[in-house]
């Protein structure tokens, strides 16, 4: 383990342990309860693999009934409980903790629904993000947010991270395209939000809810939007001498109107990993590539390809290959795609980051990080959904060498610390989990943070809902409620009144 | 003594809410006040009136990003995303026209205060969709900065969002930032004439469930705008792919006749008056807001078409319904016993005197987990029950 600490265990539950176990035995029968050691292992860590923890006791419930048992029983027994869906957190958001059982949703893994007319599907929410997209893709149908994680990772879990993917400055983030939600609070009661209509009244739980990390409520069933394939989809390959003038190019197609499907960057030791591992046919010769990809209707995509050139070319860019059929496309994107294996090649370990920034900044960060690079003595490879400025910087480094880790992990805390600095934040995707936890208070004040736990209260009162994520400081809930006014303050003279 | 305060900046908000919650004295929140008509009317003796919390903050066309301060006019914001060839696409309505008020007025923190959205609801999102970042002040008197002023931000809860909808209940909002749009460069309407309700809806949801990227679908039976019916889907974008996409509905929707084209121009003033429920503007009949799945639109009409005398046209491929009770009663309890029968969904009472508003539960009631949820985030975030008290539910 590192540098992030996690809560200290409680020692009056680690010492209930038995008592804990026969009771969840009870609401889940046979092998839904795993206590032994070595089974627990498969659940010790998520997609950030630095941390490890073995949680006290794992559940795999298969009902909802079930799961508001399970949440009921910790609730009045102030147990604390880790929702997991498939584990693919690159944050440590399914990272378990000592004292905590490990509520892993995975069993439920069917789909529920099918509403062409209506274009909802409904899912359990351990069905995967692409399956999803393969139950209906039969009729031309699609789920639209692709996280890179879609073969493995859950919709419970793309619910709790608010997950993107390289579609999502056209098509939206998973907060766009829920329309509905049942979720089980820790108290046990059942929630539904939402349905097949839209904008539900009342407070918007369902924006809450997406992107929350497993902190305010187990979900159980998740009702999206599902629309139809585009009827075509072609990219360009665009290589620049300077990354600036990638940068300028992508501000320009956005300024003329055109938001691509898909757009994304990478710079040169990207590029060359990525070329070295796939062979895309990447230019080498190039200081940022540039891969637009444009879906729609065939005309309007035709059209779009022609404009694009021409702001390429009006920004100097040195390279430009139009895709002419599909599997030229998909070669296009195999090296962005394989960006992160490619990367694991030239190196032993690399930690990703997740920063996004106003995009004009991205000159500035750039030459930021080379400068960061240097002081903490490791490279750092970039790729970048150039769209909407979410940067993925990979850091370098081997964690068999000492101390290499811990200069990784603070290269990585400067880096998002520019981008909060340059008007940005602190994750675009994949969010904070602890990763990120002891950041928030770069971006965030104190008050900022007060009303960010006020939500957590309204639904946890006693935070035991994957507590020591997300948030670095944990006041109770009823020290947070008081009110520091003073009576009769008054009369406000600078106010106008009428 | 009541009083009205009329901050100049975020401190003064502060100032004001934090005086309120000390001395336990509710406070109205308005804007230009435009949408006084719409929820429960508000039970406090002071007003904090945000009209002069106006200005832009930043805007950067390239970055697809606006920062303005809350009590901006919405006319005011339009017109400047406009003129840099950019829009806000969650379209939001302007309730003047169905209200019995001036139309035009209103500013963005009222938009966002009631998630207002139009017919392009269902390609583009509402108004919640676009707000990334909030600038706020609890009902406690605590300023608050949630969300970010970037595109794609996971950065703790998205309580800019979750607060849009919330009437001003639980923080008030000084500063916010939109996700803005290309505009885009033309339009056109596909209209189909005289199909039976049932007919109409399934033309609409086809159409949804195609490439052709709808982004208005609308049926407005006959006796509502004119004596034919009017089935129509909006087309927008780069002229080409206009034509094109029309094309394509053409062949998709064969069986249902052969369609007019609206151009630019009068397809414009067609979708101002849908999004605006110009239909049944400048009367006084009680009016519900329905959204349901949009497939059982026609079926939760039908039911009550037999039960009292209303006239009802579809918004959102048939899931947004626009019902005026003709009869002059609210009907409260058949429309949303009706509603529960067709698959769910909610009734929002939009037009009814203040009488009426304050006795009838204006949004649809919530089922008892769900109610104890919202109270206690109300709690949290305005514990003295000071900001808009009893706007959403009485009480809260």
């Amino acid at each position: 383990m590192t540098a992030i600490a996690m809560p200290a265990p409680d020692r009056d539950v680690l010492a209930r342990r038995r008592e804990i176990l026969s009771a969840l035995q009870a609401i889940v029968p046979g092998e839904g309860v795993i206590h032994d050691e070595r089974e627990m292992r498969a659940y010790e860590t998520d997609a950030l693999t630095a941390y490890r923890q073995l949680p006290l006791i794992v559940v795999l419930p298969e009902t909802v009934d079930q799961v508001s048992r399970v949440l009921r029983y910790c609730y009045d027994n102030d147990v604390k409980v880790v929702p997991r869906g498939a584990g693919t957190s690159l944050s440590g958001g399914a990272l378990p903790l000592e004292d905590g059982v490990l509520l892993s949703m995975m069993k439920f893994n069917q789909v529920l629904d099918i509403d062409y007319p209506n274009r909802a599907v409904v899912v359990q929410p351990g069905v995967t993000n692409l399956g999803i997209t393969r139950a209906v893709e039969g009729e031309g149908f699609y789920y639209a947010p692709d996280p890179s994680s879609q073969i493995a990772c859950s919709i419970g879990g793309n619910i709790a991270e608010n997950s993107g993917g390289v579609h999502c400055l056209k098509y939206g983030l998973t907060t766009n395209n829920v329309l509905g939600l049942e979720m089980v609070l820790i108290t046990g009661e059942v929630i539904r939000l939402g349905g097949k209509h839209l904008d539900s009244e009342g407070y918007d739980f369902l924006a809450l809810m997406t992107g929350s990390e497993g902190l305010l409520g187990v979900v159980t069933e998740v009702t999206v939007r599902i629309l139809q394939k585009p009827e075509t989809a072609r990219a360009l390959l665009i290589g620049f001498p300077a990354s600036e003038d990638g940068g300028r190019c992508v501000a320009e197609i956005i300024a003329a109107g055109i938001i691509p499907g898909g757009m994304e960057m990478m710079d040169r030791l990207a590029i060359h990993a990525a070329e070295d591992f796939v062979h895309a046919g990447y230019p080498l010769d190039v200081e940022a590539l540039l891969i637009v990809e444009l879906d729609g209707p065939e005309e309007e995509v035709d059209y779009l390809i022609g404009r694009v050139e021409e702001i390429a070319r009006a920004n100097e860019a040195s390279h430009v290959r139009i895709s002419a059929s599909e599997e030229e496309r998909m070669t296009f994107w195999a090296g962005r795609k394989a960006a992160f294996p490619a990367v694991g090649r030239i190196s032993p370990d690399y930690l990703c980051m997740d920063g996004t920034i106003p995009r004009r900044e991205l000159p500035k960060v750039l030459a930021g990080m080379r400068d960061l690079g240097e002081k903490h003595g490791l490279r750092v490879a970039n790729v970048f959904h150039a769209g909407d400025g979410n940067l993925h910087p990979l850091i370098l480094y081997d964690a068999n060498k000492p101390g290499e880790l811990e200069a990784a992990e603070a290269f990585g805390a400067d880096i998002l610390r520019l981008c909060v600095e340059v008007g940005g934040v602190l994750t675009g995707e994949h969010g904070v989990g602890i990763e990120k936890r002891d950041l928030m208070t770069e971006m965030f004040s104190e008050d900022d943070l007060k009303q960010q736990q006020r939500v957590k209260c309204a639904f946890d009162d006693k935070h035991l809902l994957n507590p020591g994520k997300v948030f670095p400081l944990l006041h109770r809930c009823a020290e947070l409620g008081k009110m520091h006014v003073h009576k009769g303050q008054l009369p406000f003279p600078d106010i106008p009144r009428f | 003594m009541d009083a009205t305060f009329k901050p100049q900046d975020t401190r003064q908000v502060e100032d004001a809410v934090k005086w309120a919650a000390a001395e336990e004295q509710p406070l109205e929140i308005v804007g230009h006040g435009s949408k006084r008509k719409l929820g429960r009317p508000v039970q406090a003796a002071h007003v904090l009136d945000l009209s002069d919390l106006t200005g832009v903050e930043s805007y950067e066309p390239a970055e697809l990003v606006l920062t303005v301060k809350a009590g901006t006019a919405i006319a005011e914001v339009e017109k400047l995303v406009g003129d840099n060839g950019q829009e806000l696409s969650f379209e939001p309505m302007d309730y003047g026209p169905l209200l019995g008020e001036e139309p035009g007025r209103g500013t963005l923190g009222g938009v966002l205060a009631a998630n207002l959205s139009g017919p392009r609801r269902i390609k583009a999102g509402a108004a919640r969709d676009h707000v990334l970042g909030m600038e706020a002040v609890s009902g406690r008197g605590e300023i608050f900065n949630s969300g970010g002023k970037v595109v794609k931000n996971v950065t703790g809860y998205d309580l800019p969002r979750a607060l849009c909808g919330s009437f001003g209940t639980l923080a008030v909002a000084t500063t916010v930032t939109l996700k803005v749009n290309p505009k885009p460069e033309t339009s056109a309407t596909f209209l189909l004439a005289g199909l039976k309700e049932a007919d109409a809806i399934d033309a609409l949801c086809r159409a949804m469930g195609s490439s052709a990227e709808v982004s208005g679908a609308a049926h407005l039976p006959g006796g509502i705008d004119g004596e034919v019916g009017k089935t129509v889907l909006r087309l927008e974008g780069f002229e080409t792919s206009v034509d094109y996409r029309f094309k394509s509905l053409e062949k998709l929707l064969a069986e249902f006749g052969a369609p007019a084209r609206l151009a630019e121009a009068e397809s414009g003033k067609l979708w101002r008056n849908i999004r605006d429920v110009v239909p049944f503007a400048g009367a006084h009949t009680p009016v519900w807001r329905v959204s349901v799945a949009p497939a059982s639109g026609p079926m939760l009409v039908e039911r009550l078409k037999a039960a009292f005398d209303m006239r009802a046209f579809f918004d959102w491929s048939g899931g947004l319904v626009w019902l005026s009770c003709d009869d002059g009663e609210i009907h409260e309890v058949e429309i949303r016993a009706a509603l529960e029968e067709t698959g769910g969904g909610h009734a929002t009472l939009v037009r009814a005197d203040p009488s009426v508003r304050s006795t009838v539960p204006v949004f649809q009631p919530q089922p008892g987990s769900l109610a104890a949820l919202s109270r206690r985030l109300k709690e949290q975030f305005d514990a003295k029950g000071i900001l808009n008290a009893g706007r959403m539910v009485a009480g809260v």
